[in-house]
């Protein structure tokens, strides 16, 4: 099967291009810098840009789609543009190409208005009340998705939680600065249990999720996907700044304020952004004050999938990349 | 009618149907039927339709009556969920539930309709109707009559009747319930019933947990205007004050007739209920002794909202042999073969044959008002007790009264008892670590017609409204009797009962005690033992133990120790506050075992801990005294065995046992130090962990009905090594039932081999060698997404860990996904609730074996009040999965 890949430049990106081409696939990928995967045909270009979109697109028998703009503060319009607008672009083309199978990386906030998620499976996609342009924008683009699932083309929405990892330039390197700025509050102690997913484990489900997508009782669906072993949030971010050499952070705000503190921030922001992102937006505070943690026996069953690589063997892994360098 | 009833009452509207839209009522299931000459037309709910729609045939009608200020919305939960049941291919019953004349949405006729002619409208809706087959009637409140006036009425058609809160008969010594002597005053009641809707609210302030908005307004919905409550007045004003109240001759009828009645009955009660309480239901079961009851602890007079009633009705309809259950299974679980019952020897046997032996039958170390101990001889505990039962016979104690026991373990007891168990009073006797709350709820809801208690005890029941006539174990001044509500002392039944004859020796199987016992759950049961099963316990005792004439014995646990006069064996109540068994020290246990040369200890947990701190005190005589000790028991709840081997060391020619048991069945295994030893070290079941209970007694079997991915014990009892699930337990001095809880009866004996067992609520497995095992609480069984686990496993694990003093092992979230969390108090006590640090969460991780979400620290667990040993799992549950979502930090 030849097979795209959209936003392969990307610590998750990179990790299922190489998957999916292990598997066996021709891959292209796709995306504004160059994806540096060996072995993959790399498209470089915009989704935003229609032409670039047809290109893509191009002789495919299958898409996975990741480019995106994740970040926790912005323009809206950014937001808007590519993580909308490109899917958009990107489902319309895939179906007059005449694409057989669509996999849609989505994320789990798509789904939750940011009270404590203890258990819960794979809600619909709610733009109306997911919080921040980021989830709001995926919201609509996975419901884009999944309303162009049909028997030509079979789509499945992929939800990673907190993908993590050697190399990871969001979350990981986001802690590490902020632990190392001395910005990172543990939220009322760090108590809250998070899903967090080593990225390993989000590319071979993934993986799977296009291998399993002609089957009738897989498309159509959206998935969660974690590592299943919630942590408490301090043990989790602790454990991320111990293998990257950080300072493990001690402080502790009340989420209450911190969320308060956190709007007041967002808004200031989004009038006059500047290089950095802010200290603290309320996304940021719910997710490390509230549980967030999945039931993943659908997931695992409907995909055919397990993770291969514990939390544990994921922090090993982060430590021994930072010794080697990387 | 005398009573004056505002005009309203007299105005008339046609019947109707309800409005759209009521919470909960499917409107499909209501028509209008006319019946009777004149025709009066009835608004009822039929699922009728429905069943024929289905295709099914359904095997009986049941008749549903409203009382008041109610409606057929009462009954709307039983026509949908007895029509689901069909629709889901069960036993398919046609319930039709009526709105009597002038209520609801029926006629309003403008007639006073008296009990009389109600019966008789309601038989003339059935011929209208042709209802023809079995029929049982189900009835709440004044409805509960109604429906009882066509079930006397309808003997061949009549297969049963449910009553929820009812009453047919005023009993003669109680006055008319408060609240409606209220309404019954002529100023009051057209006021009150008609003209204002305050009757309704009233009735409707009752639900408890409280009604919801809507469901109030489906109450309401019939009843908006005056001119539609005159049937709620009508109904008020007909209640027979007196045999002078037209309605009364025909409710004393309908009261007769039902004492006559064979068919099979249940009683689903709300006995917090201002109006109909337990004293209706005591009525109405002294009619129909053969009734199922279920009173629902907590629930008041709208039964039928506070509680599940259709399921508990459905389930109960099953049980029925017309409602083509499956007779089979029972043929081929009965057919099983049983263990030849053993000999029954009255519990009194020892003391009729010792009765002239002037041997020591009790001591009691610490008599109240007295300094020195007490010793009572066989010949003169035997006489005290032929003494006691004629003097209770004289004072009006009947064979099956129940007699609630508040007196402390001593002489005092143990004459009262035997006695009772002597003319057949069924004994009460409730645990007092329930506390006063617990013990309220059991003294009220066994209703004894006596209590006999010592000063503490009497002044509770009365201060706390408890019922039952009151008997003192020692005189009272004479104001302070008549304050408490006291008619006798002890000393005046000896003298009461000169020259009368005891009854008759009760049957083997009649009742002979309601025991209760601090639940780990929920408020506590009534255990019901009959005289056989109760002689059985003592057997069990005297064979496991090898007890008898003779033998001399500590008894520091009552349940054991008031058995001991039945084995003919010499026993002694140390100096201890029983409500605070800890207080026990070791030179008391000394002191008690030499004052009967005792070579059986038989100590409680709480007990066991301040022996063994309290040791250094003891003398070399005390160690003398303890050295001749040859068997000591640790009873009620699992002991840590470096304690029991550290009480063991206090004696060291005794062998420590610990026995497995419940309140429904006191001794079914035993083990000794030395096995627990042996099985812990070598483990026969790997890591599946647990506590060694040891072997069945000889007359118990034990078996394991497995557990389902859900948790759930539906597996076919085995005897299977190694299966893990709920365990199940057979003995003859196994309790036979629970004290009007029919639900939990059925619940006890779900799916077991035949009706002489009982599910424990714990789970467990057996070895290879028959060893039971314990694993924990049904209740505290995890569901992870990688398959069932049990607690206590997990627990010692964790125990394991260095700095870890106690552990508990929960799981959070949503049933089927759950993650395990462990919860541990540390040698060094935490200040606050918190995340373990890192190392001794690894440790811990590394201990268990499986994945644990989160290790928290706190300063205490929660644990049973009584032994502080049984781990509240359930709320340790609840209160970390609170922590671990971020919620407010509380202790636990």
């Amino acid at each position: 099967m030849k097979v795209l890949v959209t936003g392969a430049s990307g610590l998750l990106g990179r990790a299922v291009a190489a998957r999916v081409l292990a598997a066996g696939h021709e891959v292209r990928t796709f995306q504004r810098s160059p994806s540096t995967v060996p072995g993959v045909e790399d498209l470089r270009g915009s989704m935003t840009v229609a032409a670039d979109v047809e290109r893509a697109v191009d002789g495919v028998e299958a898409v996975v789609h990741l480019a995106a703009k994740v970040s926790l503060a912005g323009d809206p319009a950014d937001f808007e543009r590519v993580n909308v607008g490109g899917t958009e672009r990107l489902v319309a083309a895939a179906a007059r190409e005449g694409v057989a199978r669509f996999v849609q990386v989505s994320s789990p906030s798509v789904a939750h208005s940011g009270s404590s998620i203890v258990g819960d499976g794979a809600l619909p996609a709610d733009p109306v009340h997911a919080r921040g342009d980021y989830a709001r924008t995926k919201a609509q683009a996975e419901l884009l998705a999944l309303a162009a699932d049909g028997d030509a083309m079979r789509v499945v929405a992929v939800r990673p939680h907190l993908v993590w990892g050697p190399g990871d330039t969001q979350l990981v390197a986001r802690i590490v600065a902020r632990a190392r700025a001395s910005r990172l509050p543990l939220l009322d102690g760090g108590r809250a249990l998070i899903d967090t997913t080593y990225v390993d484990n989000a590319a071979s489900a993934i993986a799977a999720a296009l291998e399993r997508a002609a089957d009738d009782a897989v498309h159509g669906n959206a998935y969660v996907v974690t590592n299943g072993e919630p942590r408490p949030v301090a043990e989790m971010l602790a454990g991320i700044c111990a293998a990257s050499g950080a300072p493990v952070p001690r402080w502790s705000v009340p989420a209450g304020l911190a969320r308060a503190a956190g709007g007041a921030v967002e808004a200031v922001w989004r009038v006059r952004p500047g290089q950095d992102e802010p200290p603290m937006t309320r996304f940021l505070a719910e997710q490390l004050s509230t549980a967030h943690w999945f039931d993943q026996r659908r997931t695992r069953a409907d995909l055919r999938w397990t993770p291969e690589v514990t939390i544990d063997e994921g922090l090993a892994r982060l430590r021994a990349a930072g010794a080697r360098g990387g | 009618m005398t009573t004056p009833l505002p005009s309203a009452v007299g105005s008339t509207a046609p019947a109707s149907l309800p409005p759209d839209g009521l919470d909960g009522l499917d409107p499909t299931f209501s028509r209008l039927v006319t019946a009777g000459d004149p025709g009066r037309t009835w608004h009822l709910l039929d699922n009728a339709d429905h069943l024929a729609r289905l295709g099914v045939e359904p095997v009986g009608t049941l008749l549903c009556v409203h009382g008041n200020p109610t409606w057929s919305y009462l009954w709307r939960r039983l026509v949908t969920a007895a029509t689901a049941q069909a629709a889901a291919d069960g036993v398919a019953w046609r319930v039709i539930a009526v709105d009597q004349l002038e209520m609801g949405y029926s006629e309003r006729t403008g007639e006073l309709r008296g009990l009389p002619r109600r019966v008789a409208d309601l038989d003339d809706l059935t011929t209208a109707l042709g209802v023809t087959g079995p029929v049982v009637t189900v009835g709440h409140d004044w409805g509960g009559v109604i429906s009882l006036g066509w079930a006397v009425d309808h003997p061949d058609q009549l297969a049963g009747v449910v009553l929820l809160n009812t009453a047919v008969h005023q009993p003669e010594h109680l006055r008319i319930p408060a609240p409606l002597r209220l309404a019954l005053r002529p100023a009051v009641l057209g006021r009150a019933t008609v003209a204002t809707p305050a009757f309704l609210e009233t009735t409707l302030a009752l639900g408890r947990p409280r009604l919801t908005a809507a469901v109030k307004e489906g109450y309401r919905a019939p009843y908006r205007e005056a001119a539609r409550r005159g049937g709620i007045g009508g109904f008020v004003a007909d209640i027979p004050v007196d045999a002078a109240h037209p309605s009364a001759a025909e409710l004393d009828r309908i009261a007769t007739a039902v004492s006559g009645l064979q068919v099979p009955a249940l009683m689903l009660w709300g006995p917090s209920d201002p109006v109909f309480g337990d004293q209706y239901l005591e009525d109405l079961v002294g009619r129909l002794p053969h009734a199922d009851v279920h009173r629902f602890e907590g629930a008041s007079h709208l039964v039928a909202e506070d509680v599940d009633y259709a399921a508990a009705a459905l389930t109960w309809l099953g049980d029925l042999p017309t409602a083509g259950s499956d007779d089979a299974g029972a043929e081929a679980a009965s057919a099983s073969p049983r263990p030849a019952q053993p000999t029954y020897h009255p519990l009194w046997h020892q003391l009729d044959e010792q009765r002239h032996s002037t041997e020591t039958a009790l001591v009691e170390m610490a008599p109240p008002g007295g300094d020195s101990p007490r010793v009572v001889t066989w010949s003169l505990l035997a006489r005290r007790v032929r003494e006691l039962a004629a003097g209770l016979t004289a004072a009006g104690v009947r064979p099956g009264d129940r007699v609630s026991l508040l007196v402390p373990p001593g002489a005092d007891l143990t004459a009262v008892l035997y006695a009772c168990l002597r003319i057949g009073a069924v004994v009460v006797v409730a645990d007092a670590g329930l506390g006063l709350r617990g013990l309220t709820r059991a003294v009220r809801g066994s209703r004894p017609q006596h209590v006999i208690g010592a000063l503490p005890g009497l002044s509770a029941a009365r201060a706390l409204g408890w019922p039952g006539r009151r008997i003192s174990t020692t005189p009272l001044p004479r104001a302070t009797a008549r304050a408490l509500g006291v008619r006798y002392a002890l000393v005046d039944l000896v003298d009461l009962g000169q020259g009368v004859d005891t009854p008759a020796e009760p049957a083997p199987d009649a009742t002979a005690a309601v025991l209760f016992t601090s639940g780990s759950t929920g408020p506590a049961k009534g255990v019901v033992y009959s005289h056989r099963q109760l002689a059985a316990v003592a057997g069990a005792l005297r064979d496991q133990y090898d007890l008898g004439v003779g033998t001399g014995l500590v008894a520091g646990f009552a349940p054991f120790a008031l058995l001991a006069p039945a084995l003919g064996a010499r026993s002694v109540t140390p100096d201890m506050d029983v409500t605070s068994p800890r207080t026990l020290t070791a030179p008391a246990v000394a002191a008690a075992a030499a004052a009967v040369d005792a070579t059986v200890l038989f100590l409680s947990p709480a007990a066991l801990a301040n022996v063994v701190a309290t040791a250094d005190s003891l003398t070399p005589a005390d160690h003398e005294a303890l050295a001749q000790v040859r068997i000591f028991l640790s009873a009620g709840a699992p002991v840590p065995e470096p304690l029991l081997a550290a009480a063991g060391r206090l004696m060291p020619n005794a062998e420590p046992h610990t026995p497995y048991g419940m309140t429904e069945g006191l001794l079914m295994t035993d083990v000794t130090l030395d096995v627990i030893r042996d099985a812990t070290s070598t483990r026969p079941d790997g890591d599946r962990g647990g506590v060694c209970v040891g072997r069945p007694t000889p007359t118990t079997e034990v078996r394991i009905s497995p557990l389902d991915a859900d948790g759930a014990a539906t597996g076919e009892p085995t005897t299977d090594p190694g299966r893990t699930g709920e365990i199940l337990v057979t003995a003859p001095h196994l309790k036979r039932g629970y004290f009007r809880l029919h639900l939990t009866d059925r619940a006890a004996t779900r799916g077991v081999p035949d009706d002489r067992w009982h599910r424990t609520g714990d789970v467990g497995h057996l070895d290879e060698q028959g060893r039971l095992w314990v694993e924990g609480r049904l209740a505290h069984v995890i569901t992870t997404a990688d398959g069932v686990v049990t607690p206590v496993g997990l627990e010692q694990a964790v125990e394991q860990v260095d700095g870890v003093v106690r552990a508990g092992v929960v799981g959070i979230g949503p049933q089927g996904t759950q993650l395990l969390v462990a919860v541990v108090e540390t040698t060094t006590p935490a200040r606050r609730v918190a995340l373990a640090d890192p190392e001794l969460a690894e440790e811990v991780r590394g201990a268990v074996g499986r994945p644990l979400a989160a290790v928290l620290v706190v300063p205490d667990l929660p644990t049973d009040v009584r032994h502080n040993s049984k781990i509240d799992r359930t709320r340790l549950a609840r209160w970390a999965e609170g922590v671990l979502s971020g919620g407010r930090v509380r202790r636990p």
